[in-house]
């Protein structure tokens, strides 16, 4: 087990460090002048020169790599061209929004999803178990933006329950920071919660084709008892695989879904940050998106061992 | 797991068990009628969308026009008609761009092993370490919006996914004794690789073609709502959903209808690629 969570995390750096070298090249071959940015289109040629100078730009793109990259590892993302500030804080504080919005819609989805796959699974091909797949295979084909424009307008124009969008800050305090995520996070939560529930419906009735299920039955333990102790957490593997896929996906998958809300995230950084070519601040949350990828499955990988205690023992 | 019906010839058998199958049937008439529709509006809509008739802005839904009309007054129904034709264009060609280029790359790893394998499945992973929609976003912000730019940048992250498809089919079946009679009568591996391996991973395939389109449908319409994909005057869902949430006070039905002809297409696809899987691979058939 140790042998095999040190090749994952090696793996994992190394895809970090290929992906870094992507990200580089590919902002390398983009048009667009940082100086001229900076300095807008009627600065002199001569201030633009001593700004290139000073911002390390007339280096060779090796001993930028290097530069960038020795930055990253210490946690110096460098500084946005457009807010002249730095990039890990304005990461900082973008994230302050996106992790609570990914992490609420993550627990929506799994509180939803786990019952409703477990229902489901033991009123296998009865109306309730069709009633629910029905339903998710519906969840699973809702564009979730569409869905968020839906509820904007039920519950915020409508019933004038939640704010339509904006965020006022966690300064302004816990609730109304976290009313301001509701929406948003149910719009995030539906189609992971149907793809989930699906999951969690196959992969019990995989297990519950097992025999050892049927040994359970057949010495007297009820069926519920079976259910919660043996398959379900047989059944976890593939829902745990998928809850990391979600996760990862939520923190980008908001891109779409703070321009909905207008919600200042990590989502809207980076599409702001693309639009004005901010290279810096692009460069910078993609590694961290990649490298929350990387950690996930790494912590997907631990939690299979947690999980599957035979995987403890294996290679 | 049953073997499946062994007595019967197996087209046939097929074909019995798709008509059976409620998944598969649902799907084919919702996809059928998706695609008639988008058939039908290269002869004929409602109303022509590019006439734009300002006496008719804003018109809610009634017996006049069915959806109602956008701020330019034109047909909300002729332009979905309309818009069809692109998202499911976009969609396809996306699916087509990582076919053509990830089955191949599937193959070739499985048939070569070894360094090479191992290396094409390393980008694999690379390539998935990266949020697709996120990547997306960023090729089309770059390198401009359209729809040409939005087709490469949903295919590019359909070529992984064949990959894999393909690899891992074709590598379950090279041990298999009737490819080793293949080899042992002198076929190379490309040849192998097109007269018997391809044509039994192409079910796989095609299942996994059907998600695919769906969910570049939901891309598709996901770059448009940004901005990034169809191009005034190109008509897509996804455009008509960017046009529609600044008017959503006012007017909630320009997002309701763009958004429930994605759904219900999406859904057809869905249904009709879990019902493919049913009917093609009989290990899965007392699962579901």
């Amino acid at each position: 087990m140790t042998a095999f969570l040190l090749k994952r995390l090696l793996i994992g750096l190394a895809t970090l460090l290929v992906a870094s070298m992507v990200v580089f090249g590919v902002m390398e071959v983009l048009p667009g002048d940082p100086a001229l940015l900076m300095l807008g289109m009627n600065a002199s040629p001569d201030a633009l020169e001593a700004l290139r100078q000073q911002m390390g730009l007339n280096d060779p793109v090796v001993i930028r790599y290097l530069h960038w990259i020795g930055g990253l590892a210490m946690g110096d993302f460098g500084r946005s061209y457009t807010y002249s500030s730095p990039v890990i804080e304005l990461i900082g504080e973008r994230a302050a929004v996106s992790l609570p919005l990914a992490l609420m819609s993550l627990a929506l989805s799994t509180l939803i999803a786990i019952p409703v796959g477990l229902y489901a699974a033991s009123r296998r091909g009865r109306l309730p178990d069709t009633l629910a797949m029905g339903t998710a295979q519906i969840g699973v084909a809702i564009p979730n933006f569409w869905f968020a424009l839906l509820l904007i307008y039920v519950f915020a124009v409508w019933l004038r329950l939640v704010p339509a969008g904006g965020f006022p800050g966690w300064g302004a305090g816990i609730w109304p920071g976290i009313k301001s995520l509701i929406l948003p996070a149910v719009a995030l939560a539906l189609p992971q919660a149907a793809i989930l529930a699906r999951v969690t419906r196959s992969a019990l009735l995989e297990v519950l084709g097992e025999d050892y299920i049927r040994t359970a039955r057949a010495k007297g333990m009820p069926r519920r008892t079976v259910l919660w102790r043996h398959a379900l957490r047989n059944a976890m593997i593939p829902v745990l695989t998928i809850l990391g896929l979600q996760f990862a996906f939520l923190l980008a998958g908001t891109i779409i879904i703070e321009n909905v809300f207008y919600l200042p995230g990590l989502g809207r950084l980076i599409f702001q940050a693309i639009t004005q070519r901010d290279l810096i601040v692009v460069e910078g949350v993609v590694m961290l998106l990649v490298a929350t990828v990387v950690v996930v499955n790494l912590l997907v990988d631990l939690a299979y061992a947690v999980v599957d205690p035979r995987l403890r023992v294996r290679t | 797991m049953s073997a499946g019906p062994l007595a019967t010839p197996v087209e046939e058998s097929v074909l019995r068990l798709a008509l059976k199958n409620r998944s598969f049937v649902i799907g084919l008439v919702i996809t059928g009628l998706i695609a008639a529709m988008a058939l039908i509006s290269f002869v004929w809509t409602p109303y022509d969308i590019t006439n734009l008739i300002v006496a008719n802005r804003m018109k809610p839904p009634s017996g006049e026009f069915l959806f109602g009309t956008d701020h330019f007054g034109r047909d909300i129904l002729s332009m979905i008609m309309v818009g069809s034709r692109n998202s499911i264009a976009v969609a396809f060609v996306a699916v087509g761009i990582g076919m053509a280029i990830g089955i191949p790359l599937g193959c070739w790893a499985a048939a070569r092993g070894g360094w090479i394998d191992e290396a094409l499945m390393r980008f694999n992973d690379l390539v998935f370490a990266f949020p697709a929609l996120l990547s997306a976003v960023m090729i089309t912000a770059i390198f401009g919006p359209g729809a040409v730019n939005a087709i490469i940048a949903i295919g590019i992250f359909n070529i992984p996914v064949f990959a894999r498809v393909a690899r891992a089919g074709a590598m379950a079946l090279w041990p298999r004794e009737f490819i080793l009679a293949a080899r042992a009568s002198g076929k190379g591996k490309t040849q192998i690789t097109i007269e018997h391996i391809l044509p039994n991973i192409v079910s796989m395939l095609l299942v996994q073609g059907t998600i695919q389109f769906a969910l570049g449908i939901l891309a598709e319409a996901g770059l448009s709502y940004l901005g990034l994909g169809a191009q005034p005057p190109m008509v897509s869902w996804g455009r008509m959903l960017f046009d529609a949430q600044t008017r959503m006070m006012v007017a909630p039905y320009l997002a309701l209808f763009p958004g429930m002809a994605i759904v219900i297409t999406v859904l057809g696809l869905n249904l009709l690629g879990d019902g493919l899987r049913d009917v093609l691979d009989p290990k899965l058939r007392r699962e579901r």
